[in-house]
């Protein structure tokens, strides 16, 4: 019963795509998350739907798990990144002609230029995850955002934990 | 740009202009004067002042209208010579005012001198008015199209001038003689450094949190000769008047990636600070403009460099895996202060300017972050974060330290060219509207400046030549 619930919403993009910041949501929500990472890898393209490799079609098909968040001045890739960065790295392997921007951002709670360093190290560190997973490193750029592209707009922790993330975007 | 002119030439040249144009205007007495004045002065601002013997800040200090030798066009003001000449004597007016440390008295609530008596004051019409101080001036309209403004203070008490300058400037930059003015008076009363001839590079704000339009612009300390320099397609970041205002480095996303660029303030162009693939930011001078500070992420580890301002190879000046970003160089050029995140939180270090001899300064609780040297070498700004972001000041040993603002968040410190000044800026939360603020480097005087939209990322440049 509650797990159906919760499958339910994370279909939801935009709630997935906040599935691990809020802390209450958190223990549920985790596991739910493993059996949907498994179900998607086979794209089904639908007949009207996105191009495959596009990143419309990339955006659809990770459901959420395009975008990974960090801790405060962290930009350690914990399990649950590891989680979603497998399932972009399988999208990028089984599409080799898409390439990718990971974009790193950082919370408003630091100074600018600090942001910008610290935006780079998250972004980087998705990078060489991927990378790691055999995704060719000339396929994926990387840029620094800071604080100057926020997800969530309030100044509150759950503003600031959807907004300390690394997002990959494919380049069309 | 302005010309000094010799004190000796200066009082020749008025005293052979002032032979004829004294028939002509004749002497106004003091006594009308002082009518005229009293109803003109409609809003009760006269000159109630109370004297404490070692506070030169209480003292009262009228500012005259500037007289002219004749009323002729200017193109610095549609009325003429005699209307230019109040308001450069509202420009100095407002300089000493928001400055905080004085009490002037304007010249919308005083009478206007005649030009004979710029150099005579009438000394029992400004006694009368309870005025300590007292700041006559002069404008004249050459035959070159350039305007000559004189500045005199007197102490009134004493019936005796204290110090006197004057300067040629073009109309264009009419209001750089007032602040002149207002330099020279604070200089002589105060005993610091002037600093209000000088400008403030700073990025400008609009638009919605999510998608805020960041804008490069510039303006005179007092907010005056306001120009937006890029028009916002890209964002714009953290700029850096050089040394002698020809150039503003600063963080431009114009091709897609955070880089810095050095914009030609004549020509309009701009060039990469260096030819690097990696992302560049935090752009800095070095006093004497001859080398810039970056910071560059290679991999996702920053570094600071060292370039030539001109071009040229550049020096890595930082080696660790940690994020070093940032750097202000000492007045004198040997040491630069800097960020590192290498303790595992935010602290301010201070370096050899080459490098070697790296060590942190910062020990007190909370974060150190945007450290500052302030152009007098004694002290050293910085953005202090304790969960919320305030401006302090340390030594530069990392001791005294001292939190000078208190709001949600204040951060980017800058200081006036004579180091008694700091601006920042200041975030509101959740709306994310931001404002440049100045706090005196005691902690008084706390106030924002007025500009067109939001402000953030002021730099505040040296005291024009």
């Amino acid at each position: 019963m509650r797990n159906a619930v919760i499958l339910a919403a994370t279909s939801a993009l935009a709630l997935a795509a906040c599935s691990k910041e809020p802390p209450a949501e958190l223990p549920p929500v985790q596991e739910t998350q493993a059996p949907v990472v498994r179900a998607t890898p086979t794209p089904t393209p639908t007949p009207t739907g996105p191009v495959a490799g596009s990143q419309a079609h990339f955006a659809t098909v990770m459901a959420g798990r395009d975008v990974i968040f960090f801790d405060t001045d962290k930009y350690n890739i914990d399990s649950q990144d590891a989680i979603a960065l497998r399932a972009q790295a399988e999208y990028l392997l089984q599409y080799p002609a898409a390439n990718a921007t990971i974009e790193g951002h950082a919370d408003e709670r630091g100074t600018r230029e600090y942001n910008l360093a610290l935006g780079e190290r998250r972004a980087n560190a998705a990078k060489n995850y991927l990378v790691s997973l055999g995704v060719g490193e000339s396929r994926l750029r990387t840029v620094s955002y800071g604080e100057e592209r926020p997800a969530a707009t309030g100044s509150n922790e759950q503003a600031w934990a959807r907004n300390r993330r690394a997002v990959t975007v494919l380049i069309d | 740009m302005t010309t000094r002119i010799a004190l000796a030439s200066l009082i020749a040249m008025l005293a052979s202009s002032l032979a004829s144009p004294l028939a002509a205007q004749g002497l106004t007495l003091p006594e009308e004067e002082l009518q005229q004045a009293e109803e003109f002065d409609d809003d009760g601002e006269g000159l109630t002042v109370t004297v404490t013997a070692d506070s030169w800040q209480d003292l009262g200090i009228a500012i005259a209208s500037f007289a002219t030798n004749e009323n002729v066009p200017t193109p610095a003001n549609a009325e003429g010579t005699q209307a230019l000449g109040h308001e450069l004597a509202r420009v100095v007016y407002a300089d000493l005012r928001n400055n905080g440390l004085f009490r002037p008295v304007g010249p919308d609530a005083l009478p206007r001198p005649t030009y004979p008596q710029i150099t005579a004051p009438a000394w029992g019409t400004w006694r009368g008015r309870s005025a300590e101080m007292l700041v006559h001036g002069y404008v004249r309209a050459n035959n070159d199209g350039r305007l000559t403004v004189g500045c005199y203070l007197y102490d009134v008490i004493l019936e005796e001038e204290l110090v006197r300058e004057g300067w040629v400037v073009s109309p264009a930059e009419w209001r750089r003689a007032a602040h002149k003015c207002a330099d020279l008076v604070y200089s002589r009363l105060s005993g610091e450094s002037p600093f209000f001839d000088s400008r403030i590079a700073y990025i400008a704000e609009t638009g919605p949190k999510e998608n805020r339009t960041k804008r490069l612009a510039i303006m005179d300390s007092d907010g005056a000769n306001h120009r937006f320099i890029t028009n916002g397609q890209s964002t714009a970041l953290t700029p850096r008047y050089s040394p002698d205002y020809s150039k503003i480095a600063y963080l431009s996303y114009t091709d897609g990636n955070p880089r810095i660029y050095v914009y030609d303030i004549d020509t309009g162009r701009q060039t990469l600070v260096t030819q690097s693939s990696n992302p560049t930011f935090a752009p800095r001078w070095s006093p004497d403009g001859r080398y810039l500070l970056y910071s560059m992420a290679v991999a996702g580890n920053t570094d600071i460099y060292r370039v030539p301002a001109g071009g040229g190879a550049s020096v890595r000046l930082t080696f660790s895996p940690a994020i070093e970003v940032g750097g202000s160089y000492s007045p004198d050029g040997s040491q630069i202060v800097f960020e590192s995140d290498q303790s595992g939180t935010q602290q301010c270090y201070i370096m050899n300017n080459d490098g070697s001899n790296q060590r942190r300064i910062s020990f007190f609780g909370g974060r150190c972050a945007t450290p500052e040297w302030s152009p007098r070498g004694d002290q050293i700004a910085f953005t202090h974060i304790v969960g919320d972001f305030h401006i302090g000041v340390m030594n530069t040993n990392g001791r005294n330290m001292r939190t000078l603002t208190n709001g949600w968040q204040d951060e980017a410190p800058t200081w006036a060219p004579n180091g008694r000044i700091i601006q920042f800026f200041r975030t509101e939360r959740n709306t994310g509207e931001t404002a440049i603020w100045q706090v005196d480097v005691t902690g008084e005087n706390e106030r924002r400046l007025n500009t067109p939209v939001g402000a953030s990322d002021p730099a505040w440049g040296p005291v024009l030549p």
